[in-house]
């Protein structure tokens, strides 16, 4: 067995182009290695690699933890934050795991999608960076090339003024999102709304956000059509965690009592 | 030579009644005390399973080779190399070891192996080659019961059949399949003794029905086995069957090395019997005051694969049927099925919880449609020691103090939150104030103790007197419930000593205390050990011709006559085997004297709903519960708390998704086990009313908490939203579509 | 390969040939059994250690990624004699039962009194929200830290 433990950038990437596995917080990889469904034998320890852990504005590495977001993020990214696992989970778990991972259910993954966020990847010979809706393709896969490492989370310079978080589960901590929903609204009206659990991959509730972005001043019956049409757009299944049904009113709901913190 | 020692009072501190702290706390909080995982011994290789995909399905081959060939492995057996009897379970054997032709259930063992160490034991197991041939599975219990597959039938009619009240109420419950899942999972370390023989230390309940089913499968005799107790880390229900007893003994032997084996959390949750799901009718009729007339019920639950306790589990459903309330005319009829899903057996509270759910439901209506409150319709009906049992005819001659029960709880205040606990959804910032609806409702069981339908139920206890202080020696499993607290602190007392400690034996060097369950081993064990020790002492005092006898020795006319260090001069030690008043089957009407005690709590619980999101909060539950009398405080208040998180458990959030007998959430991300922010604030107060056959009139506290909890919990968000709510674990969907 | 990192204040080192967790490197390699293991995917913390000053589930740590960490276990945290004051709180308050849970909870309380001396009880809870006790409703626990809170208040 292989295990680098870079403290460069060029160094991580240079082993993840060689076909190390990379390891960050290991709340995702661990679990997979410990389940015995993967058994890399080449491994990349990435939380030495300074570049990864530094955060400047609206640049988020891909190796902050989920405890620093909790303490300095934007306000509904904080507040997904504090959703992520435990405290322990969230002292090891970073934002690029996050997204590496791509679960249906990553609680960062709405924030991202609703600001449209950007995912940075490298290699030792490139550099770009995807819009979240080109980066995520399905459940648990993104468009990134083997030879990549995520290296930061590109928010935009300015976020909506207006911005919530909500995640359902049926504990009160440490639980698998049924239904992450974040909505922001910005001072001329513009809303976006951004769902996690309820696709294949993060998504936003288009038709949703054009009708209540129009309205100046939403009325009830607005707010209504509101959660009505976000009921409609997502595309939730029924699983172990809880039903099609269940997920598709419930991201209504949620969606409607996040909008109406926003217009607070 | 007479001492001129000042005489202490004969009350000795950490006796029985005080809050004496746990002798292994200090082990336990520094990392130091050995679980059955932490045993380690030079030479040992480690055990796994290899375990059926499949819920059913006939085994053609099973080619161990690819097994073999990898570096490492020493073993790897299947059924024919079970060199006893094939076969084991609890009260029938019809487990099969290892499967050979058939497997009956998702993660029935197949194949074990020996190896190196754990990862290519792992390896190993997967690399077993199985062709199944996959047969249909019978997963529906209603199938099951018209099929005629049942592990048994339960009838019990009692008074006039053709009683009618003037008020009926029908319904129909569920509940789900719930875990245990003790925090430690199942572990053991079995040891050849170089003459054939093996001792075994191993998670377990019951280390004398351990070794009866290693003995019969190994092909030994008795006293080639000995089963150990070892550290446990819970237990509540999981540990009486045997899962990886036989492996671990037959790898052993099979070897001639040590072998280790430890279930990952997924492979525990196919590992041990779960509690049952169930399927209840209820029709209930009362007069126009509320006075119940006439209660029928039927009861189905399901075994799952094999007997395991399923035919004890329905009779207490059963028995219990009606809870603890008077009714002349009872009909219940219970069927324990066998299908393809996993094997359920015990967990505390074993069937009562079931039943309780369902009656507590059917109260709660038949007090709304008389405009009755809750509380005053179970006072009215209450069951009070003098009674006949409603279902089995049993009149209750230990004290059952119902009234007392319903009015301490009722007099409780519920306080202002000083610190709100958190609203509905927690973390997930889902739900404010003005979404909350409160609710509050209320629920009382009853459940027996002790083993019960005639079972020879003993245990046996060792008194030792030495230079040390006194010696409780036993075989009684401490699984944290603090046994291990409460037989010192028993010994303390009767002996008048001030150093009392437990020492575990193995199965060998001493008879059976039975299984810690059933709320039994304070009642049994500790009668024991109160027997042995007042009649060492008396012993002792009469050799010595005293009349006292404290640390320091014995004493006469307040004179100390004999020092300690020459009272233990000589050997003293004093067996007992207890058993508790005699039980009887039942009759064709279920019928008899078949149960030793009961215990009864009652709860109230507060929650907060947020009926459009469907999720709960469950602020506060209080209770008062009938403990005969407290031997340590602390330790009842700790069954109470940890027993009520269990019913708040299987309330809100605890089940075992079953899809063609396949467990979809064998792991703790999807079985959901309440977190510290999911506990409710908790007030208890202890009923002592003594005069059970207990010692001290102690009673077993440890299952009540669990029985009345979750049907106080479903009541109150019915209080809530309104809604039915006629299954646990209530879901989300359940209140918010 | 061989990993070196400081356990409890010593030199450890050992030999790694598998992705294992430093859970398992810890119990079956350097046979430091301490810390628990029950559920292998973070969902429970009894495995719970501090590692470069961060309370994180030591299932969830790659053994080989430690090198040249700094990892305090239950073993770590107080001479052998005593008790330090998170330990005594529980063992007067009745806070541990089976005490599988025990050393998890006592590594995350030990760390979250380290930093905040006097927690609120929401602050305790949500402290120990990643550490799961199945036997005593948590009850006992949290009674253990108000007091120790109160007496650093």
């Amino acid at each position: 067995m292989e295990v680098h433990h870079p403290t460069s950038l060029p160094d991580a990437l240079r082993a993840v182009a060689a076909g190390a596995t990379p390891l960050a917080g290991g709340t995702d990889l661990m679990v997979e290695i410990n389940f015995g469904h993967v058994l890399p034998d080449h491994v990349v320890g990435l939380r030495r690699v300074e570049e990864l852990k530094s955060w400047e504005d609206s640049r988020i590495g891909a190796g902050v933890t989920w405890r620093r977001i909790d303490e300095h993020g934007p306000k509904a990214l904080a507040e997904a934050a504090r959703t992520v696992g435990s405290p322990q989970i969230r002292n090891a778990g970073t934002i690029g795991g996050n997204v590496a991972t791509a679960s249906p259910a990553g609680d960062g993954l709405p924030f991202l999608a609703a600001v449209d966020a950007s995912i940075e990847l490298a290699s030792p010979t490139s550099a770009r960076h995807l819009l979240w809706s080109d980066f995520f393709v399905g459940v648990k896969q993104t468009a990134k090339a083997s030879d990549e490492l995520i290296v930061a989370v590109r928010l935009p310079e300015r976020l909506p003024s207006r911005q919530a978080f909500g995640k359902i589960g049926v504990r009160n901590a440490m639980v698998i999102a049924t239904v992450g929903c974040v909505v922001t609204r910005d001072d001329d009206g513009e809303t976006t709304v951004a769902l996690g659990s309820v696709a294949p991959t993060p998504m936003r509730a288009h038709r949703a956000e054009e009708m209540i972005s129009a309205e100046t001043s939403p009325s009830g019956s607005a707010l209504a059509e509101f959660q009505r049409l976000v009921s409609e757009e997502v595309r939730p299944i029924t699983d172990h965690r809880s039903t099609e049904e269940y997920r598709r009113h419930a991201a209504g709901v949620l969606a409607r009592r996040l909008l109406e913190r926003c217009l607070r | 030579m007479t001492a001129r020692t000042e005489k202490r009072s004969s009350r000795v501190d950490e006796g029985i009644g005080e809050s004496a702290p746990r002798p292994d706390g200090i082990a336990k909080l520094k990392g130091e005390f050995e679980y059955a995982q932490d045993q380690w011994v030079e030479g040992m290789l480690w055990g796994a399973t290899t375990r059926s995909p499949h819920p059913h399905a006939r085994v053609l081959s099973i080619d161990v080779a690819p097994a073999l060939a990898i570096g490492g492995v020493h073993a790897v057996l299947t059924a024919d190399d079970v060199p006893g009897r094939a076969s084991f379970g609890l009260e029938h054997s019809d487990q099969p070891v290892l499967a050979g032709e058939r497997v009956n259930f998702w993660g029935e063992p197949v194949a074990v192996v020996a190896a190196e160490d754990d990862a290519t034991a792992r390896r190993a197991a997967a690399a077993v080659v199985v062709e199944y041939e996959r047969l249909e599975p019978l997963t529906d219990p209603e199938d099951a019961d018209s099929q005629g597959e049942v592990f048994r039938r339960v009838r019990i009619r009692r008074g006039d059949q053709s009683a009618s009240g003037s008020v009926v109420i029908e319904g129909f419950y569920e509940v789900g399949m719930q875990d245990q899942a003790p925090l430690g999972t199942e572990a053991g370390l079995a040891v050849p003794d170089g003459h054939g023989g093996v001792d075994l230390y191993a998670t377990s309940q019951f280390v004398h029905a351990d070794h009866e089913q290693v003995v019969a499968s190994l092909g030994l005799r008795p006293d080639q086995v000995r089963a150990h107790p070892a550290g446990i880390g819970g237990a509540f229900g999981a540990r009486e069957d045997v899962n990886l007893h036989i492996h671990l003994c037959l790898l052993a032997l099979h070897t001639g090395q040590p072998v280790k084996m430890v279930y990952h959390r997924s492979e525990s949750f196919t590992g041990h019997v779960h509690r049952h799901p169930a399927r209840m009718w209820y029709r209930h009729e009362a007069d126009e005051e509320g006075n119940l007339v006439r209660v029928r019920a039927k009861i189905s639950i399901d075994g799952g694969a094999y007997a395991s306790t399923t035919a004890a589990v329905l009779a207490n459903a059963c028995y219990f049927a009606v809870g603890p309330y008077n009714c002349e005319s009872v009909s219940v009829d219970g069927v324990g099925t066998r299908t393809n899903n996993p094997p359920c057996g015990a967990m505390r509270g074993f069937g009562a919880v079931q039943a309780c759910f369902a009656h507590e439901a059917q109260m709660d209506r038949l007090a709304d449609v008389l405009g009755m409150d809750p509380l005053e319709l179970r006072r009215k009906n209450a069951l009070e020691s003098g009674d006949p049992m409603p279902t089995t005819g049993q009149v209750i001659e230990t004290p059952l103090p119902t009234v007392e029960v319903i009015d301490s709880l009722a007099a409780m205040p519920i306080p202002e939150e000083s610190e709100r606990a958190g609203l509905p959804g927690g973390s997930g910032l889902t739900t404010e104030e003005h979404h909350v609806v409160r609710g509050i409702g209320y629920a009382m069981g009853i459940k027996n103790l002790g083993f019960s339908e005639g079972f020879d139920d003993f245990a046996q206890a060792r008194v030792l007197l030495t230079p040390g202080g006194a010696i409780v020696e036993t075989a009684a499993i401490e699984v944290g419930q603090g046994l291990v607290t409460v037989l010192a602190q028993i010994a303390r007392s009767a002996m008048g000593v001030s150093r009392a400690e437990v020492r575990h034996v193995d199965t060998s060097r001493i008879d059976s205390a039975g299984s810690t369950s059933a709320s039994r081993q304070t009642q049994m064990s500790g009668g024991a050990t109160l027997q042995a020790s007042s009649r060492l002492r008396a012993r002792i005092l009469e050799h010595f011709a005293g009349d006292d006898l404290n640390d320091d020795g014995v004493w006469r006319d307040g004179e100390l006559v004999v020092p300690m260090s020459r009272v233990t001069d000589e050997k003293w030690e004093e067996t007992v085997t207890f058993r508790h008043p005699p039980t009887s089957p039942p009759d064709d009407d279920g019928q008899g004297v078949v149960h030793a005690d009961f215990a009864l709590a009652a709860h109230r619980a507060v929650v907060d709903v947020d009926p459009e999101l469907g999720l709960v909060t469950v602020v506060r539950v209080d209770t008062a519960q009938d403990v005969g009398k407290a031997l340590n405080p602390q330790s009842v208040i700790g069954q109470i708390e940890g027993g009520i998180m269990q019913g708040v458990g299987l309330a809100v959030m605890e089940e075992l998704i079953l899809e063609d007998g396949v467990i979809r959430n064998p792991n703790f991300t999807d079985y959901l086990l309440p977190t510290i922010l999911d506990a409710p604030d908790v007030e208890a107060l202890l009923i002592e009313q003594e005069g059970s056959w207990g010692p001290f009139g102690a009673k077993g506290v440890g299952e009540p908490p669990t029985i009345s909890s979750t049907a106080a919990v479903v009541a109150a968000i019915r209080d809530a939203t309104g809604r039915a709510l006629t299954r646990v674990p209530v879901r989300p969907q359940d209140i918010a579509l | 390969m061989m990993v070196s990192f400081t356990l409890n204040g010593s030199p450890a080192t050992g030999r790694v040939e598998r992705p294992v967790s430093l859970l398992d490197f810890l119990r079956d390699e350097l046979e430091v059994t301490g810390s628990k293991s029950a559920c292998e995917q973070g969902e429970c913390g009894s495995c719970s250690v501090i590692l470069d000053g961060v309370v994180v589930c030591s299932c969830l740590v790659m053994a080989a990624d430690v090198e040249g960490s700094s990892v305090t276990t239950v073993e770590g945290l107080e001479s052998e004699e005593t008790l330090n004051a998170v330990q005594r709180a529980m063992h007067e308050t009745g806070a541990v039962q089976c005490g599988f849970c025990t050393p998890g909870i006592v590594v995350a309380a030990t760390d979250l009194f380290s930093h905040n001396p006097s927690p609120t009880t929401v602050e305790i809870k949500e402290a120990l929200a990643g550490n799961i006790c199945r036997c005593t409703g948590y009850g006992a626990i949290i009674r253990a830290f108000e007091t120790l809170a109160e007496e650093s208040a």
